[in-house]
């Protein structure tokens, strides 16, 4: 896959830091705003779409990309896990509990565990869309070899 | 509400069938995205911002993937369709017609039981949360979470996400399993 | 209640395109479609006339907040959507590499 004209690089520099950060700033406040994992997780695998799309595919070791989204996927799904037997295991013993302290409603820092369900889940959509991209854009490649 | 929600789905619905019929594939992916997009704003109006989001973002994606598939293929499509045009043989035939015959005893089908549920369904906006009746009550105190989807989604609801979680990694392991080359040489 | 009745129709312009196509890129337009029109019934059901979306925040009537329940049914939903869509898509970039052909009646007569 070829890159493209300077314009869209240039635009790409500009534009594709402020998408990253809007959605970790999705993600972080799923628990206030509309928004939440899934959207933020779909917001970063975006960021390298958009990233791959206009800087071709030799700007990036694709294949070692590939491998790394596989593997930060199958780590947020066991993280994700993780926190629901440590709710099994600590307090009400119930899975899926909220062990950690409930804070005001409206804070940042509030809502026990769901700010870290969020993120679990975010990273794990993020890197699954990115690996699913990455592998239709290697398919390509060798098959036009 | 009724009647803006109503032009909207006439408009999606129009696309759609332009969609089904249209000559190219590329044009086709378009007018998917008509679908798609005023899904979108049928969420904003329908008060879900959250599927507004989650929308738009998955829509782009699934639209670029799709492009990117069809993308050297459309023009080979379509020579393809004049070929056979030109040849003789007619683009309805007996198994054409099968189809169709299927698809209306299939509408049939689903045209009684959608019948037998909209008679026990609320009408349009007058909707009492009975099931949801206590998420929305206690579901802010008891989780924290000021966004209520949020707060049933990974509390009350942890299974589901457990569950949604897993497809998608399974989903990711077959798109790799389907797409590697080495192996098979 | 018309606006059941249109989603309905989506349906089943969606099953129209899945059973009749002999493309399978149009196939999976056609079961997106349906899989569309199930969201937008499922969230349809949940909204009250002058409801407000479903977030606590200062001073909010509790009453007249739309179901929070199907949109978090439907929010899991459309990222599973996408993930079957990528791998319907990739098994049709497959078979298209064997058959170099979308259409399905060629890959008919090919088979064994």
């Amino acid at each position: 896959m070829q890159g493209m004209s300077p314009i869209v690089k240039k635009v790409t520099q500009l534009v594709m830091g402020f998408i990253f950060v809007y959605g970790i700033y999705v993600i972080t406040h799923g628990h206030l705003t509309p928004g939440g994992g899934f959207a933020g997780g779909a917001f970063l695998s975006g960021t390298f779409i958009l990233l791959v799309l206009s800087f071709g595919s030799n700007i990036l070791n694709l294949r070692r990309e590939e491998e790394e989204a596989s593997e930060i996927e199958g780590l947020a799904i066991f993280t994700f896990l993780l926190l629901a037997v440590v709710g099994f295991l600590i307090g009400m013993r119930v899975f899926f509990g909220n062990f950690l302290p409930k804070g005001q409603i409206g804070e940042l820092i509030s809502a026990g565990v769901i700010p870290l369900y969020n993120i679990a889940v975010g990273v794990e959509v993020g890197a699954a869309l990115l690996t699913i991209f990455l592998a239709l854009v290697i398919y390509k490649e060798e098959i036009s070899k | 509400m009724e009647i803006t929600l109503s032009v909207l789905l006439l408009f999606m619905i129009f696309g759609a069938i332009y969609a089904l019929f249209a000559s190219d594939l590329l044009s086709a992916l378009i007018s998917c995205g008509i679908v798609g997009y005023g899904l979108v704003i049928c969420f904003l109006l329908l008060r879900a911002p959250d599927l507004a989001i989650v929308q738009i973002v998955v829509e782009t994606i699934t639209l670029i993937i799709m492009v990117a598939v069809v993308l050297d293929s459309t023009r080979h499509d379509l020579r393809e369709k004049v070929l056979i045009r030109e040849k003789g043989n007619s683009y309805i035939n007996a198994k054409y017609v099968f189809n169709v015959l299927t698809v209306l005893v299939l509408a049939l089908f689903f045209l009684f039981f959608f019948n037998q549920a909209i008679d026990k369904l609320d009408a349009f906006g007058e909707h009492t949360t009975r099931m949801a009746k206590a998420y929305i009550e206690q579901g802010a105190e008891r989780t924290g979470s000021a966004n209520l989807v949020t707060g049933i989604l990974f509390d009350f609801r942890g299974y589901d996400t457990l569950g949604e979680a897993t497809i998608l990694f399974t989903a990711v392991v077959g798109v790799l399993t389907i797409l590697r080359l080495k192996g098979h040489k | 209640m018309i606006v059941f009745i249109l989603c309905f129709i989506l349906f089943l312009v969606g099953l129209f395109g899945l059973l009749t196509s002999r493309n399978i890129i149009k196939i999976i337009i056609g079961l997106s479609f349906m899989e569309f029109s199930v969201y937008l019934f499922l969230v349809l059901i949940g909204y009250i006339e002058g409801g407000q979306a479903p977030i606590v925040v200062e001073g909010i009537d509790i009453q007249m907040i739309v179901d929070p329940l199907p949109q978090a049914m439907v929010l899991t939903a459309i990222v599973i959507g996408l993930a079957t869509k990528a791998m319907l898509l990739s098994t049709a970039i497959r078979i298209y590499k064997k058959f170099r052909s979308f259409d399905i009646r060629k890959i008919r007569s090919l088979k064994g």
